[in-house]
């Protein structure tokens, strides 16, 4: 086989463009610039650690199925772990969001990790709320019936049936999750290729 | 050779400062272990809750008039399911987003007719009861038309319903098999079995609780529940659960709308709540493409906060 045929392959080719566009002192560097140093930047970082939490506690949940929580102490306190580490990821997320507002951070070519992060949230939202809609419990049971209106009017409840309990845990367990680890994924792959947005030049004129 | 305008709230200027040592896999580690201790330390503070699911079988047992008046609602088309639209039934056309009918377009995707499905259906489902077999006989075997005027008189009496020795009691004529209907469901639902009958219709094996989900919520014993519970939606509902919980907080901005006019007052709220959080999130999406939106930031001047050791340096 020719060196050019090899570098013609779509694997040569396409671990050529991913070493140059994610070289590893970019993937896991050991440096960063001084800028870097307010507490905002906290929160990127609690936000991942927060989601690893709700994966491993719903894949804890999953093992012995949706109603085991019901019945064991266990169960409940697994899930009162999925349910904080929720709350804690929602609260570290939005913190960030505003945070990388403020700072503008889509400048400097960031406008796709910006927007990874916007879809990224929504896909979260939907994630948790068929999370709640899926507890077959009390919760479930008002949550669904009070929210299949708001679905049903925008046409959407033809197909997104909030009423049904398996359709809601499919989405919960397996559509969404994969949905927002993968966004996530590529967020924090884009954050790792374009670096932290830098601050704001005042010097040069860029604000008044 | 001519160079681009530095736009400042698009480009970034380059970075030739210095850089500080940065272990970002010890970060990592760090943050899992401190968000798991917090974690660890609110479930075993605060737990969750898990208030039990109601059945019919409770709600037909605490308020029998209550399930019988929903069933007879169900068979005279008055209950919000038998009224509802798509994607159950035809019976009303739906909100529109102004002449936008989406919810009509979309169709009847999940047909519920409410007294097929809620009511004659599971009855004759049960074995044994020459009474029963004699009322469904009539009832299907009366005409449209019949069976209208005998839900319409029996409905007629229905504000005087009482309950005593286990029947519904209603003081009206020429109702046909209706009295009969409606006391066999109830003690259908009392014994359990119209449970199992809204779920179990359709096969062995379902996950699908539609039907018994929207047989009660038609009903006043959930909403009741409910609104001691602060779960309505005007008390903020969608986002709230049962207990001192923070439920949904990032839902606030979704339930708001619902608490102020014109959408606290509009037949159509729930798809224009919807069309204006999806506006809403399509310009957040969009936000580094939309001049003036994304100039907030450099005119406000937040950053100078967070960058504060930088720009004092």
């Amino acid at each position: 086989m020719s060196t050019t045929e090899i570098e013609r392959q779509w694997t040569t080719r396409l671990r050529k463009r991913a070493a140059g566009k994610l070289p590893p002192e970019k993937l896991l560097p050991d440096t960063q610039p001084a800028y870097v140093s307010s507490w905002i930047y906290v929160f990127g970082v609690t936000t991942l650690a927060a989601l690893s939490l709700v994966i491993l506690t719903g894949f804890i949940l999953s093992i012995r199925g949706p109603q085991w929580w019901h019945s064991s102490s266990i169960g409940h306190f697994v899930n009162s772990m999925h349910l904080w580490s929720v709350e804690i990821f929602f609260f570290a997320m939005i913190v960030h969001l505003w945070g990388k507002f403020f700072m503008a951070a889509w400048r400097g070519g960031r406008t796709a990790t910006w927007m990874t992060g916007v879809v990224t949230f929504l896909a979260s939202v939907g994630a948790a709320f068929t999370g709640y809609v899926s507890q077959t419990n009390f919760d479930s049971q008002w949550i669904s019936t009070q929210a299949k209106d708001g679905i049903n009017a925008t046409g959407a409840g033809s197909i997104f049936n909030v009423l049904n309990l398996g359709q809601m845990l499919m989405w919960h367990i397996v559509l969404l999750p994969l949905a927002a680890v993968l966004l996530t994924a590529v967020h924090v792959l884009l954050v790792r290729i374009k670096g932290v947005v830098p601050p704001f030049e005042e010097k040069t004129g860029a604000t008044k | 050779m001519s160079t681009k305008p530095f736009r400042p709230d698009v480009d970034a200027p380059e970075y030739k400062g210095k850089y500080a040592p940065y272990d970002i896999i010890r970060e990592g580690t760090i943050a899992v272990i401190v968000v798991g201790l917090l974690v660890v330390l609110l479930a075993t503070l605060f737990g969750s809750p898990d208030e039990r699911a109601i059945t019919i079988k409770t709600w037909s047992n605490a308020n029998p008039i209550d399930f019988a008046t929903t069933a007879l609602g169900e068979m005279n088309g008055s209950t919000i399911t038998a009224q509802y639209g798509g994607p159950y039934n035809t019976a009303a056309p739906g909100q529109n987003l102004g002449p936008l009918k989406l919810a009509q377009w979309a169709g009847v995707t999940i047909p519920v007719n409410t007294v097929r499905d809620f009511v004659i259906n599971p009855l004759s489902s049960v074995p044994n009861d020459p009474d029963l077999k004699l009322a469904l006989a009539q009832w299907k075997g009366a005409n449209s038309a019949q069976q209208t005027s005998w839900v319409s008189n029996y409905s007629k009496g229905a504000a005087k319903m009482t309950w005593s020795h286990g029947l519904i009691n209603v003081p009206a004529t020429n109702v046909g098999p209706v009295p009969t209907i409606i006391n066999k469901l109830t003690q259908m639902a009392r014994s359990g079995a119209l449970d199992q009958a809204l779920v179990t219709g359709s096969g062995f094996y379902t996950t699908n609780y539609t039907k018994p989900l929207l047989f009660v919520a038609d009903g006043t014993y959930l909403a009741n529940l409910a609104q001691k519970q602060h779960l309505l939606g005007s008390q903020w509902g969608m986002m709230n659960e049962t207990g001192s919980y923070p439920g949904q907080a990032w839902l606030w901005l979704y339930t708001f709308w619902y608490q102020v006019t014109p959408f606290s007052t509009s037949s159509n709220a729930d798809v224009q709540v919807s069309a204006l959080m999806g506006l809403l999130s399509l310009l957040l999406l969009l936000l580094p493409l939309i001049p003036g939106l994304r100039s907030i930031p450099r005119k406000v001047k937040v950053y100078r906060l967070i960058w504060r050791e930088h720009y004092s340096a």
